[in-house]
């Protein structure tokens, strides 16, 4: 059993403003279309080097992107 | 389906079939009488070899169709592959290490080499195929 990830994300809807597919986002930050997918549903958690580039592609900080519930 | 998950999915089937495969041809050539008459490790190099010229040829004729809908992703790896390989070799190793403890109970015991050789024979394939299992799972469940 998978333990889900407490880590939510703003991808999808940044990815839409900036009129980007997944493919194209994928492909500007070095990953698989799969892996982008991973990373929007929660299924996956990018390095922080993959999440700084992510945020840079959008030009937004890391927490407008990565959210973590507080406790 | 990414290149890694093919190869991944490719080395499971033929880790599998290989595996069956040896059992059948070890039995038939036993014909009833005892194991450790057989004349095992020509089987067992047969099986390696085989199994590992089949994932090569599986996996490349299995690129070359997924290259015919999708030539981007053709041979593309990155961090989740890597992620997903190196949590599938630790659930892997596990098993491997409980072969390698069994065959040092098998050499205490001075078991027939038929044993000691088929211990850790089974002890890499279930290695590899419960370390395969675990890597498919993580590529469809997701890893977090």
């Amino acid at each position: 059993m998978v333990k889900p990830t407490r880590v939510t994300n703003s991808i999808r809807p940044l990815r839409e403003q900036a009129g980007l597919t997944q493919a194209e986002l994928a492909k500007r930050i070095g990953v698989t279309r799969q892996t982008l997918i991973a990373i929007e549903q929660g299924k996956y958690s990018p390095t922080l080097e993959l999440a700084f580039q992510i945020s840079r592609v959008f030009g937004v900080g890391l927490d407008d992107v990565f959210q973590y519930p507080q406790e | 389906m990414v290149y890694e998950e093919r190869n991944t999915w490719a080395g499971l089937v033929v880790t599998v079939i290989a595996m069956t495969v040896y059992v059948v041809v070890v039995l038939q050539a036993a014909g009833g009488g005892p194991l450790t008459d057989v004349d095992w490790w020509p089987i067992m190099l047969w099986t390696i070899v085989g199994g590992i010229v089949v994932t090569i040829v599986v996996s490349i004729l299995w690129g070359i169709l997924a290259g015919m809908r999708d030539p981007d992703g053709v041979g593309k790896s990155d961090q989740r592959d890597r992620d997903i390989a190196h949590m599938g070799e630790r659930v892997g190793t596990a098993f491997l290490a409980l072969g390698g403890i069994a065959v040092i109970v098998l050499c205490a015991f001075e078991a027939d080499w038929f044993w000691i050789a088929n211990t850790m024979f089974f002890g890499f394939a279930i290695s590899n195929i419960v370390g395969s299992i675990a890597r498919v799972i993580a590529y469809r469940r997701g890893l977090v």
